[in-house]
């Protein structure tokens, strides 16, 4: 599988299909908003009791993406989990198994809106982290430069001969880049959306994730 | 022979009536373990089944309940109550008959566990609730008979299996109880004769006189049928005089979309205002009822209907039966035809209306084979494990039980009589503890051997959780939708969850014959304003889609072989002689493939004759195989007799597409990530309790209940691939929505005899595909390759292509997928 190459801000990337972010130089691989436990939030709240296997869905395709690209460096860029409960009553199994993942490589937890606070996991956790010249927090401030962020889950729609094709999607233009979501079923926001057309510039790529990213201009 | 005591003989005489032989049959076997009586609707059925417990129960001298009454429909065991309560009042007789279904008040549910009254009627669902309760053994302590009615639909369904699990319980409690069956006309009486009886009892299979044959022709209009469709709109004026000329009319349609649609085009054009009704399973009960009723007193003139108005209910004048569409099943068809007349000895009347013409086709293929008496089915194969499943939850929620007891009550019905050991022992580690996969999450460990070796459950508050979700009926799931008010509107009917997602406000369609504006979604509830619009969206209830049934479907094919066709209309003739000329018909025992360039694409088309959903899976498994070839397809669409594909390029050699070995490997692999797949997981995965429906909190919406099964779908997939579920998943998809079973039978009966034909253009049978609902977009190759296209083409409009990196120089990343 191909991944996208693009430059951000004198940053050489990589967008890969799977909606995880490469930086080569780095090491780095940076995925944002996984949502870890999300069954266990919804049961929690709600009483409906659905199997908790998304987890191990998001776990398993961020497994893959750190021994292709043999990352030395991982980012969760907010929303690393589905609240701060869900976090802590992640099973003991998916625990390990993060613990697993997290074995010679430096892992940061950038917090997010979902998980506004440390977790009881290793690794270090920030409000947010400067290295080389990006910036990689959660939300998108407005005004920043050469910032790497997720929240949105955006999504892009393409029409080609009549069929429409929509995926999850990184936006960046000369100043940003915001990340899909990485973790499963997790759900997305379309390109128009005035939030996200307020945020990018004119002239920003949306990459369509799938089994070659591709770029179109952003659908407005 | 059994003399009718003199309170009952005098009661038929003063009726003018005598009894039936029939009815004199069953009254002489009265002591048989198991007797199935299939007799024509009107006979003196359901009489002939009460007789001899209403002769037993005469003296006033049985306590408790004497006879359990079985049916498939709530409805008809209200009509049966007030059938029963004529004789029962006439003649004075001491007997109590009460109804027990979903729609019984909770006090009077009470009241029947603890003083059950003589005769209790009943559906199978309700009889695995009571099963699944403590004291269900006082309860039908002293039972002697049990009455299933219309047993050829149950057979057909799992709620038959269900309810046969059910009866095998309350023969342990009685073990001298006798089974009584009553069908309508089946092709395989045995069949059925071994399903009900206590394996491995004998039953005796009772023949009421048929009656005369019915009169029963294909309705001729002016104008020709149009190429595809299912709407029949053409025919409105001709069923119109139909309907004028007859007391009161049966208008059959195959789904509810096509009923509502009909319907409303029947009322554009009913200028004499005839009173004319809609009836189907997504309208609200309330009006259900009215249609009912109305029916009754002999007020309509007409009713729109579809499967819901098909078991034996009496619907008093009927004495034309319409059916729109072709039938795609005779034994349907024939069991359809019986509602018309129900005066005995009298032929019934019926109309087809061919909806298109392929359909005028199969119209007539089905008048020859119901003048040959020949009907159709597929043996129903071994009883399916989902249902032991959720029935061994029911057991442990009625008390500890021994497996080693168990599987014997099991092996004594028969379509689980081959049960083996090892096969219910499965079953029964499953309800234990979930499977392998699931092991760890107690939620799914539910019973618990205990130290004397009896299995009960783990938390004994599970039994309300289990007995919520009993029973095996898959709706689809439908909303409730309401006319907009200040404190809730009048309940219109159902509509399905998916089609609800999507409308947006302002978006009309029909409900109930009337044209409605969605204005939002409150609750759970779709909220509806009256439109006066004249072309609604349409309501796509997926009701059912039936498949062709291979006979059927076989006959088709042997038309095509003849010379000339005399007994079509001459359209339909010219139609077949030009397809003929330009290409060839479908041959039996071999496969026509065309392929031809059209529209910009490159189409296949498949003449299976495999049935609906089995040329919609051959759809799904060809476009893998083109998919591996590098053929590039893009998508399909199915019917009944072909599957057309459309793509990229062009298939030059077919032979390859067709191997059965491949082909099964795309099954078990592809497959094990289709929708159709998943939904056949979702239903069985809801039916042996792994995903609840119904939670004390709240009804879990589909919608939900589609994201858990999707994810635990996929987990199994990967994790345990041998987990019990995902074996029954494959199990059930040889038959139903998937019926890999007839695409089997499909490869195994040409032997690689495929007519490959190269075309310049669409040919005169495959024009009828294009025009086609429901077309299947493939998402493989061709997407990417398009979605490459149009990105080189989008951002080279834009002047971004410019902007953006040049392809580097160096290597590209790689990630090995």
């Amino acid at each position: 599988m191909n991944g996208f190459s693009f430059n951000l801000h004198g940053t050489a990337l990589v967008a890969l299909g799977s909606g995880a972010l490469w930086w080569p130089e780095q090491q780095l691989l940076c995925v944002s908003d996984l949502h870890l436990g999300k069954t266990e939030r919804i049961a929690r709240r709600g009483g409906a009791q659905l199997p908790p296997y998304e987890t191990q869905d998001t776990l398993t395709r961020l497994e893959h993406d750190l021994s292709a690209t043999k990352a030395r460096k991982v980012i969760s860029l907010g929303d690393s989990f589905d609240d701060l409960e869900a976090a802590r009553a992640l099973p003991e199994t998916e625990r390990r198994w993060i613990t697993r993942l997290q074995v010679d490589r430096q892992w940061y937890w950038v917090e997010g809106n979902h998980d506004p606070g440390p977790v009881d996991m290793g690794g270090r956790h920030l409000q947010e982290l400067a290295l080389g010249r990006l910036t990689f927090r959660h939300i998108a401030r407005p005004g920043a430069r050469g910032e790497v962020s997720g929240h949105y889950h955006p999504k892009a729609c393409v029409r080609a001969r009549g069929r429409a094709i929509s995926r999850p999607a990184f936006l960046y233009d000369t100043d940003r880049l915001i990340l899909p979501a990485y973790g499963t079923f997790t759900g997305g926001l379309r390109s128009h959306a005035d939030v996200l057309s307020r945020l990018m510039q004119p002239g920003t790529h949306a990459v369509l994730t799938g089994a070659t990213p591709v770029a179109v201009p952003m659908p407005r | 022979m059994t003399p009718l005591p003199p309170r009952f003989a005098e009661w038929f005489a003063t009726k003018g009536w005598h009894i039936h032989p029939h009815q004199q049959h069953m009254l002489d076997r009265s002591d048989d373990p198991a007797l199935l009586l299939i007799a024509p609707t009107g006979g003196g059925k359901t009489l002939s089944g009460f007789l001899p417990s209403l002769v037993d129960l005469a003296d006033g001298r049985h306590e408790g309940m004497h006879t359990l009454y079985i049916s498939p429909l709530k409805a008809l065991a209200a009509d049966i109550k007030r059938n029963l309560t004529t004789p029962v009042a006439d003649m004075h007789l001491p007997i109590t008959i009460e109804e027990r279904t979903g729609d019984t008040s909770q006090s009077r549910r009470k009241r029947q566990r603890a003083d059950p009254p003589h005769i209790l009627l009943t559906t199978p669902e309700s009889l695995a609730l009571l099963v699944s309760y403590e004291d269900a053994p006082r309860m039908f302590k002293g039972l002697k008979r049990v009455v299933i009615d219309e047993i050829h639909a149950l057979a057909e369904s799992k709620r038959g299996d269900q309810m046969m699990l059910g009866l095998a319980r309350l023969q342990t409690f009685c073990p001298d109880l006798k089974r009584v069956g009553l069908s309508a006309t089946v092709e395989d009486p045995a069949a059925i004769a071994h399903f009900m009886a206590r394996h491995p009892d004998p039953c005796e299979i009772l023949m009421a006189d048929p009656g005369p044959a019915p009169d029963i022709q294909m309705l001729t209009t002016d104008e020709a049928p149009p190429w595809s469709g299912g709407g029949a709109a053409y025919a409105i004026p001709a069923v119109l005089d139909q309907v004028r000329q007859h007391n009161t009319t049966l208008i059959f349609h195959n789904t509810r979309a096509q009923a509502e649609i009909f319907f409303h085009n029947l009322w554009l054009a009913n200028d004499d205002s005839l009173p004319i009704g809609i009836h189907h399973g997504s309208l609200d009960r309330q009006q259900r009822e009215r249609v009912e009723a109305a029916m009754v007193r002999g007020d309509l003139r007409a009713i729109v209907c579809t499967g819901t108005l098909d078991l034996g209910i009496d619907w008093g004048d009927v004495d034309l039966i319409i059916q729109i569409g072709a039938p795609k099943n005779v034994k349907r068809l024939v069991q359809r035809i019986g509602r018309a007349n129900h005066r005995y000895n009298a032929p019934s009347k019926a109309l087809l209306v061919p909806a298109n013409r392929f359909e005028v086709v199969e119209c007539v293929a089905a008048l020859d084979a119901v003048l040959a008496g020949e009907l159709d089915g597929e043996p129903r194969g071994p009883g399916p494990r989902d249902v032991l499943c959720q029935h061994i939850l029911i057991t442990a929620c009625a008390g500890p039980f021994d497996a080693d007891a168990l599987y014997v009550e099991f092996m004594s019905v028969g379509a689980y009589a081959d049960l083996s050991r090892a096969e219910f022992d499965a079953c029964l580690d499953f309800c234990a503890t979930g499977g392998y996969a699931l092991r760890a999450y107690d939620r799914w460990q539910r019973l618990i051997k205990r130290e004397d070796g009896h299995w009960q459950l783990r938390d004994p508050r599970a039994a309300q959780r289990i007995r919520m979700n009993i029973g095996t009926i898959q709706d689809t799931d439908t909303l409730k939708v309401r006319m907009r008010r200040n404190r809730g509107g009048k309940p219109l009917g159902e509509i399905e969850e998916g089609f609800a997602a999507s409308l947006t406000p302002g978006d009309t369609f029909l409900i109930g014959g009337q044209i409605v504006r969605y204005e939002g979604l409150r609750e759970m509830t779709v909220e509806v304003s009256r439109d006066a619009a004249k072309k609604p969206k349409i309501a796509t209830f997926m009701g059912t889609k039936f498949a062709t049934s291979t006979q059927l479907s076989d006959r088709v094919q042997r038309m095509f072989t003849q010379d000339s066709w005399p007994g079509l209309p001459a359209h339909t003739a010219e139609w077949l002689h030009l397809q003929r000329e330009v290409s060839q018909l479908p041959q039996p025992g071999r496969l026509l493939i065309e392929s031809f360039p059209h529209d910009g694409r490159e189409q296949t088309v498949i003449y299976g004759f495999a049935g609906r959903n089995g040329q919609q899976t051959l759809g799904l498994l060809l476009t893998k195989r083109m998919e591996e070839m590098g053929l590039h397809p893009m998508g399909f669409v199915a019917t009944d007799y072909a599957t057309l594909i459309w793509g990229l390029d062009a298939v030059r050699d077919p032979g390859p597409l067709f191997d059965l070995e491949a082909l099964q490997n795309g099954l078990e692999t592809w497959l094990a990530g289709n929708a159709v797949m998943k939904r056949t997981f979702r239903a069985s995965a809801t039916i042996a309790g792994l995903i609840e429906r119904n939670t004390p909190s709240a009804r879990k919406s589909g919608r939900q209940a589609t994201f858990s099964s999707d994810i635990l779908y996929d987990t199994l997939q990967r994790y345990d691939p041998d987990h019990l579920m995902l074996q029954i998943t494959r199990e059930e998809a040889m038959r139903g929505l998937v019926d890999f079973g007839r695409v089997e039978q499909l490869i195994a009966r040409i032997e690689g005899r495929i007519d490959h034909r190269r075309l310049t253009r669409v040919t005169p049978l495959s024009a009828p595909l294009f025009l086609e609902a429901g077309r299947i977009p493939v998402k493989g190759e061709a997407e990417e390759r398009l979605l490459a296209e149009e990105a080189a083409r989008l951002m080279e409009a834009s002047g971004l292509a410019q902007l953006a990196p040049p392809p580097a120089n160096k290597p590209r990343w790689r990630v090995g997928y």
